[in-house]
């Protein structure tokens, strides 16, 4: 079975390692956090990707994981929804904090969590079936709605996703004959139609041309007045531009979190630096 | 450099291994296509409507072969639909739930034992369960044997399919919060319907010829019968029979048969492939 890339690609002394143990962080305070992430260590079976993440996600803004392949951001991400679940050799310990509760107590009901938090995928996932069955699919788990509601719902998402201009004449085509662009906001709409309050964009536009792209962050920006949004990118540019808060990662651990503009213009620390001027990663 | 000693033993070569498997290719079609003029030569001519409006005759009297068309048809209904829910029930475990596990595995290695198991021996199988314990021979029982040759052929096929959905899809759905239940049966079967279907139809192909379990277990019978706790004629015993036979109406009757029941999988086999194109999800 297929798990997100982990694999530690970067050589790494133990002195910076050392250091990144030692260092004291910056403090980055979150009023009213969204979520909070304390002491998170994930395994892939006996080995850890994560180490002691602790982390607090503002509520309606954007909060970017960066980092190297490998670093464990994906990671971190798909533990907010449990995804890893599916996978039976995956595990996390630790606290992730969502309205008080600990989402990874073993009690928690993983339906109504991903209810409430929802997540779209680096490849655009449209179901074998009809744009407006894709947005349906996910509708259909949780509420009973008339067929007009449910059209209204359906138009509802696509506006917010900026693709109902696009695709209103073909609602009743199959959601896989869209281009790569139109096939990912169908997948954001599909993630907001069903209202959550989270959106959990795992590299969202890693696999789109750059003008979907553009569309893709354009969208992140208005989305942010109504949802929580962390995503996870690899790209250095894009965390500037769409995110608010950004996390840098490194080999699993979490090596700097700070607001955007704080950590690109005045890292604390010097992996951070090295990797935001390119010098590797 | 273009005519380096080099260069020139890389054409030979290359020439050498092209005529071997364009000789290969044509060495096999050969005996298909001999297969198919043999059928159509021998049989094209016998094929008339009275095939399907009348039974079996006796030695020597016109006929058709009504009786052995409807009993193959029922016999095979009944194959398809005790084989295919089984198939693809199993073939959702393996693949869905079980598919790193060790029962997996020795469930895999069973079936791909079966999907080899000589017919004959499952038609002894069911002569022994079945049968030899009711005391005659039926419908029933034929049905039983073919959906034993089926099962096998959907599970293989069925799991193959489901494992070609990607995970991707499996981990969107549950995303959205759907139960397992929900993502199997509305996603991923959907994503792979077009592959499931051709698993069928390639294991109907697969049992509309069997002839070996049949004789132990419907055996055969001249006159017109729909009761399926009885003997029942087939296609594959019947040609056997009449093919054996001295008389010659029997024999034409045999390789009209032939002619039909290649055809008929040959239809299948197209559709099925029609259908792996344009509907699986994997294009």
């Amino acid at each position: 079975m297929s798990q997100p890339d982990t694999t530690l690609t970067h050589a790494v002394s133990p002195e910076v390692l050392a250091g990144a143990a030692r260092a004291p962080l910056r403090k980055t305070v979150i009023e009213k956090p969204r979520l909070s992430i304390r002491q998170l260590n994930f395994f892939y079976g006996s080995f850890q990707a994560l180490r002691d993440i602790n982390l607090d996600v503002a509520e309606r803004q954007v909060t970017a994981f960066i980092g190297p392949s490998g670093c464990g951001k994906s990671t971190l991400l798909r533990a907010l929804n449990r995804i890893y679940d599916l996978y039976p050799e995956q595990r996390a310990t630790g606290e992730i904090l969502l309205d008080g509760a600990n989402i990874l107590d073993r009690a928690q009901d993983l339906n109504s969590l991903r209810a409430k938090v929802g997540m779209v995928f680096q490849k655009p996932t449209p179901f074998p079936m009809s744009v407006y069955d894709n947005i349906a699919f996910g509708v259909r788990l949780y509420e009973r709605l008339s067929r007009s509601k449910m059209d209204d719902r359906v138009e509802w998402a696509l506006r917010k996703a900026a693709l109902w201009e696009e695709v209103k004449d073909k609602l009743r085509q199959g959601g896989t004959r869209l281009s790569g662009g139109q096939q990912q906001r169908l997948c954001i709409a599909r993630a907001i139609a069903v209202k959550p309050e989270v959106l959990l964009l795992d590299e969202p536009a890693s696999a789109l041309d750059p003008i979907s792209t553009l569309k893709i962050e354009e969208l992140i920006a208005e989305l942010k007045s109504d949802y929580t949004i962390v995503i996870v990118t690899h790209n250095m540019q894009q965390a500037a531009r769409v995110s608010d808060y950004t996390a840098f990662m490194y080999l699993g651990n979490l090596v700097e979190y700070a607001d955007t503009s704080t950590l690109f213009t005045n890292p604390a620390r010097k992996q951070t630096e090295d990797y935001i001027t390119g010098r590797y990663g | 450099m273009a005519r380096s000693p080099r260069y020139l033993r890389r054409r030979l070569v290359n020439g050498a291994n092209l005529s071997m498997s364009v000789l290969g290719t044509l060495f096999g079609l050969f005996w298909l296509v001999w297969l198919l003029w043999t059928l159509v030569s021998h049989g094209l001519r016998w094929l008339d409507l009275s095939l399907f409006s009348q039974s079996t005759p006796p030695p020597v009297t016109p006929g058709g072969i009504a009786n052995a068309i409807v009993g193959s048809l029922l016999i095979t209904l009944v194959g398809v639909v005790v084989g295919t829910p089984i198939g693809i029930l199993a073939a959702t475990w393996l693949a869905e739930f079980g598919r790193h596990s060790r029962l997996a595995a020795v469930i895999r290695f069973v079936n791909d034992i079966l999907l080899s198991a000589p017919s004959i021996v499952i038609g002894v199988f069911i002569y022994a369960v079945v049968v030899a314990r009711f005391g005659h021979f039926s419908g029933w029982a034929g049905g039983l044997a073919l959906a034993i040759i089926m099962l096998p052929v959907v599970l293989r096929t069925t799991e193959d399919m489901l494992k070609l959905v990607p995970d991707q899809m499996r981990e969107a759905a549950a995303a959205l919060g759907a139960p397992r239940w929900r993502v199997i049966v509305t996603v991923v079967y959907r994503g792979a319907l077009g592959g499931i279907l051709t698993g069928v139809l390639l294991g109907v192909a697969r049992i509309s010829g069997e002839t070996a379990p049949l004789l132990f277990t419907a055996l055969n019978n001249q006159f017109w019968s729909t009761d399926m706790n009885r003997p029942i004629a087939n296609l594959p015993v019947m040609i056997f029979q009449f093919a054996m036979s001295p008389y010659d109406n029997w024999q034409h009757l045999a390789w009209a048969a032939a002619l039909l029941i290649t055809l008929a999988i040959l239809v299948l086999s197209l559709v099925a492939r029609l259908l792996i194109h344009s509907r699986s999800f994997v294009k």
